[in-house]
């Protein structure tokens, strides 16, 4: 992909976000803080990459020590979001 | 000699992981879809993985395996027993991570740029890619040790008062631009000392940017280092040329961004302000002198409060950070439900910075089992004290301040409140009358003719009301 292709990719990715986060009901925003830090541990692809390449032995090491910080945030991230959304519950009718 | 582009089904299993991690946060719309919301993240982060692994892992399989097994064992393992009430310093812990790996990813890619796509054989780095990769690193380097300085701040390890260096700007600019310039020069040299040298100054600033700020501000630090481990992940995206981490990238980035806002909003700050920190620092330097004038005040117990509270029709419950730090949030629940079985109707009114980061009293009150829809926004139920018997105060202060209202050389002026002079009963729970809220200023809401103080710990205190309920 081309550097423009990749910007405009990013670009049209703000906004969405933009509009998309503030649709979030002020009452989640723990779990979304939670749940936008496990999905920005998708940095795990670049860490798996680098942990599985030939060439430099430190860059393979480097590579898997970010595997291992990546995956405490996607695993942890994840189950504390579950949990977090699991609490939330509307008044029982009567 | 050049690589060979991968299959396409590679990039459209990344945009796929894209659109499922836009789909996670939609779904925080409501209570309802949320859950649903988070399995789709759960999928589109499969997927990302699955690929880059299918794609490039399979050499290493067991080494990746294992780390991933003990990553995650490790993070599983601390969601499952985390406290709701911790929450603020899990999630800057996690921030933390992030950065540092994005820091270890950049400089994996500059050891074996050739590995990651961005370099001929040779090793010569494309011009576009170190920019990237210079400020991949300076993000995630800065995530890392600002997210460092917040977890010692809000667990306790280390003093929530801002620490004020003199020079502290000039100090801070400096750096900002020596980090700047580096990542220019890095174009023309890609000498290790170029890259090691941005890194340790990222390391420095972010230490530094998050040393002033003080326990007030915090809910805006926590969001304000969420959005940088987005970009960070987004400038990694960049080097990678992978659609998965851009679009994640830019949707937390934002996600950060727009409750960085929304947290100065509600406390009526600049976002420049937060920044430059001291707030809360000396609070004799604030107009609070003349809270030292001794002004009457009226003193209720507990069976006072039941009594009051059996006979009102409505009663708006305000909590704050210290009902999360007396634990009361379950005997608080507990005096809703006795409350409700004597026809009371119970409405929770919460503020948007109540607590230590953005939605944090929600959770706490989800936690002791509140259903959600007694629980309110400020403008959704600041219309309703007018009508309400008793407004109940536990653990809140600035946030109930008059004087943000009226007094403008007050340091809160400004700040959205709760009308909660406009209730009939005023009832506020405090360890003591000598303690002042995060701003450091006294509260005309204690000294009001309507105004009942119960003196004691709020869970002590919640606890009694209870047991003058049952009676």
């Amino acid at each position: 992909m081309d550097f423009i292709s990749i910007l405009s990719v990013f670009v049209m990715a703000c906004f969405v976000g933009y509009y998309v986060v503030w649709s979030v009901t002020p009452a989640l925003h723990t779990p979304l803080m939670a749940v936008t830090n496990a999905i920005s541990s998708v940095i795990v692809v670049g860490a798996l990459v680098a942990g599985a390449a030939e060439g430099s032995a430190i860059s393979k090491w480097l590579g898997l020590a970010a595997v291992v910080l990546a995956s405490v945030n996607i695993f942890g991230g994840f189950a504390v979001t579950e949990r977090m959304l699991a609490m939330y519950k509307k008044k029982e009718k009567k | 000699m050049e690589h060979v582009a991968p299959p396409s089904w590679v990039g459209l299993a990344y945009l796929a992981a894209g659109v499922l991690f836009i789909m996670a946060l939609r779904g925080l719309s409501s209570p309802a879809t949320s859950r649903a919301g988070n399995r789709y993240g759960i999928i589109g982060m499969t997927i990302a993985m699955v690929t880059t692994l299918a794609t490039h892992g399979l050499a290493s399989l067991p080494e990746i395996i294992g780390a991933i097994a003990i990553g995650g064992g490790l993070g599983f393992v601390t969601a499952r027993k985390i406290k709701m009430t911790d929450m603020p310093q899990l999630v800057a812990a996690f921030h933390s991570l992030v950065g540092m790996a994005a820091v270890l990813v950049g400089l994996a890619a500059y050891l074996n740029p050739y590995a990651f796509g961005i370099s001929g054989p040779d090793g010569i780095i494309e011009v576009q890619s170190r920019i990237e990769m210079g400020l991949g690193i300076a993000i995630g380097a800065i995530t890392f040790s600002g997210s460092v300085i917040a977890f010692l701040k809000l667990n306790g390890n280390m003093s929530g008062s801002p620490i004020m260096l003199p020079g502290r700007h000039v100090i801070n600019l400096g750096t900002l631009v020596a980090i700047i310039g580096l990542t220019g020069y890095f174009t023309v040299d890609q000498s290790p000392w170029v890259l090691a040298t941005i890194t340790a100054l990222s390391f420095l600033i972010g230490f530094l940017l998050i040393i002033p700020i003080g326990g007030a501000d915090m809910p805006v630090v926590v969001s304000m280092l969420n959005s940088y481990s987005g970009w960070a992940a987004a400038a990694m995206g960049f080097t990678l040329h992978n659609t998965a981490m851009i679009i994640t990238g830019a949707l937390v980035g934002s996600s950060g961004a727009i409750l960085s806002y929304i947290m100065c909003k509600a406390m009526n700050r600049s976002f420049i302000s937060v920044i430059a920190g001291g707030f809360g620092a000396a609070p004799e330097a604030s107009s609070g002198g003349a809270a030292k004038v001794q002004r009457p005040w009226k003193r209720g117990a507990a069976e006072d409060a039941a009594y009051l509270m059996k006979e009102a029709e409505n009663v708006i419950i305000i909590p704050g950070y210290g009902m999360a730090v007396a634990q009361a949030q379950h005997v608080l629940r507990e005096m809703g439900d006795l409350l409700k079985k004597q026809g009371v109707n119970v409405k929770y009114a919460i503020h948007p910075v109540a607590g230590r980061m953005p939605g944090h009293m929600n959770v706490l009150l989800a936690e002791a089992n509140v259903p959600y829809d007694e629980v309110f926004e400020l403008e959704d139920i600041n219309g309703e004290f007018a009508q309400a018997d008793v407004a109940f105060i536990i653990g809140a202060n600035d946030v109930v301040n008059p004087s943000a209202k009226t007094d403008k050389s007050s340091p809160i002026y400004g700040m959205p409140v709760f009308d909660v002079d406009k209730a009939k009963t005023v009832m506020f729970i405090k360890r003591s009358m000598g303690g002042v809220g995060y701003a450091g200023v006294d509260n005309d809401v204690f000294y009001m003719d309507q105004t009942m103080m119960l003196l004691a710990d709020a869970k002590k205190m919640v606890e009694d009301i209870n047991k003058a309920l049952a009676h």
